[in-house]
């Protein structure tokens, strides 16, 4: 399995989706949060990168940015990727949902909403998964506990 | 003149046989046909991934154990192979080997309790279940040999495991393996042929391939409908490049094929575990466990790191800052993942099959609500 370099494919990626690519390294590619939708459907439409699969989906608190972090798999290419977000500031984090791109992700936001308060817009069912309706706070967020 | 009936809604779970533990369902019913299916989470949400926050690295391994408690080996090795690859650390050859034997009888166990939870589903009582339990019977008491526990073993460790095998472990592993097959080949023979299942199994709780890759599923389920997918070939972790097997494939994604899948991987899993051991006579004695410090400070960075774990993609994604804890600590759960697709599989059947099919799935709650 060959592991994509952000750095590589950062410029088909801007050609494609002007002033998507924030930045990219050897292991990951950070895309500006609007254009997620934009630059996921490329990605799994696309022939030379074929991803069709999302193995993983979950977000990180640092505190000054919140992080999404997509795992994405084709399982023709035999390649993986590894695709970020930042989202900044700790309230109204809203970020675009990709369900209609992967259904597989439908739980996978919904927890993510639910331990890390980070909203997906468009997202058909988007409730608290793992914890009760009426719960206060994001037991995942580093300032929880 | 048409019948007008009124739809009901059915609460199922969280506390009932069939659920597999804690997982509910709320089902809206025409008749008997399944109109609507909401599965809800988090009975068993014990907080892990928010605990392990505040543990060392090495205290992290009992909670693996507790994820997927049928299969806990594969949890250990899937966490410590995360660890491991973000810290840069070699594991001995002899350790390789031994968490490939442990961890492939693991998949035997988990693979064969499936099967059994599917068949009492479809209402065949206690027979073949508990001819099921007598084989993992077995297989547990090997696992006492070697790190004394029946169940939760935390055998692994970061950089190999706890203990080397016992000298007595190969005589007992040498004889269940002598035995396994013909003992599998009356459970085969009991069930393979039977009308009932064959009736109930065919047909049912369907998911095409698109939709399979699409709902993200993995392992059996994934395999089940025609998708030739397995991270032990296709993404090599381990040793698995040294190893003969082969990645079995259902044709129509229905709950037949999910069984089928299973009981063909039991043999193919049993195929391995013979070859590993053939391979560890070869393998000199020595450590099963590199140097590493008790307090273990991996370098500042991510990873994300997957295994084939019984049940699918088990996954871990580490952030390290440095410390002794991980930053954040995140379990890809196969099962949690897999149960998204019940919906699409469940609506237009029977309430019966609804149950069939949630079997089929395989879930483990602590590894779904984690």
């Amino acid at each position: 399995m060959k592991v994509l370099a952000g750095l590589d494919i950062e410029a088909k990626i801007q050609a494609e989706i002007p002033e998507s690519v924030v930045e990219s390294d050897q292991e990951s590619i950070l895309i500006d949060s609007r254009a997620i939708p934009g630059v996921m459907r490329f990605l799994k439409d696309t022939p030379e990168f074929d991803f069709n699969y999302l193995n993983n989906l979950t977000a990180v608190d640092y505190l000054q940015y919140f992080e999404v972090i997509y795992n994405l798999t084709s399982m023709n290419n035999k390649q993986t990727l590894m695709v970020k977000s930042h989202l900044s500031g700790r309230e109204n984090l809203e970020i675009p949902s990709i369900t209609h791109l992967w259904q597989g992700a439908d739980v996978q936001e919904r927890e993510i909403f639910d331990l890390l308060g980070i909203r997906f817009i468009g997202h058909p069912n988007l409730k608290r998964i793992a914890l009760w309706e009426g719960f206060e706070g994001h037991p995942l967020r580093q300032d929880f506990l | 003149m048409a019948l007008k009936t009124d739809l009901v809604t059915l609460n199922i779970g969280p506390h009932h046989p069939s659920t597999h533990g804690v997982f509910r369902m709320r089902v809206t019913l025409d008749g008997e046909m399944v109109r609507e299916v909401e599965p809800m989470f988090g009975y068993l949400h014990r907080g892990l991934e928010k605990l392990a926050e505040g543990r060392t690295y090495t205290q992290i391994i009992p909670f693996t154990d507790r994820l997927d408690y049928v299969s806990s080996m594969q949890g250990n090795w899937g966490y410590c192979l995360a660890v491991e690859t973000l810290a840069g650390i070699e594991v001995p050859e002899r350790a390789e080997y031994i968490r490939m034997i442990v961890s492939e009888l693991q998949r035997m166990i988990n693979h064969m309790l499936a099967v059994g939870f599917f068949i009492t589903d479809l209402g065949a009582m206690q027979t073949p279940f508990l001819l099921m339990f007598r084989e993992r019977e077995k297989l547990v008491d090997l696992y006492e040999m070697l790190c004394g526990q029946r169940f939760l073993y935390n055998y692994m460790r970061i950089g190999g495991v706890s203990h080397d095998l016992p000298p007595e472990f190969f005589p007992a592993v040498t004889k269940f393996m002598d035995e396994f097959p013909s003992y599998f080949q009356e459970f085969e023979d009991l069930l393979i042929g039977n009308e009932i299942i064959q009736a109930r199994a065919i047909g049912t709780g369907v998911i095409s391939a698109e939709q399979a890759i699409n709902y993200s599923m993995s392992g059996p389920c994934l395999r089940a409908a025609n998708v030739d997918w397995d991270l032990r070939r296709d993404a090599p972790y381990s040793i698995y490049d040294r190893f003969k097997f082969d990645v079995i494939t259902g044709k129509n994604g229905d709950n037949w094929d999910r069984y089928r899948v299973r009981m063909e991987e039991v043999m193919q899993s049993y195929g391995i575990v013979q070859q590993a051991l053939e391979q560890l006579q070869e393998v000199p004695p020595g450590p099963v466990k590199a140097k590493v410090p008790n307090l273990l400070r991996p370098p500042v960075g991510e990873v994300y790191v997957a295994i084939e774990a019984p049940k699918g993609e088990m996954g871990f994604y580490i952030v390290s800052d440095g410390s002794i804890a991980p930053y954040r600590w995140h379990v890809r759960s196969p099962d949690f993942i897999n149960l998204g697709a019940l919906r699409d599989m469940a609506i237009g059947s029977k309430i019966a099959d609804l149950i069939a099919t949630l079997a089929s799935i395989d879930i483990c709650l602590g590894s779904v609500d984690r």
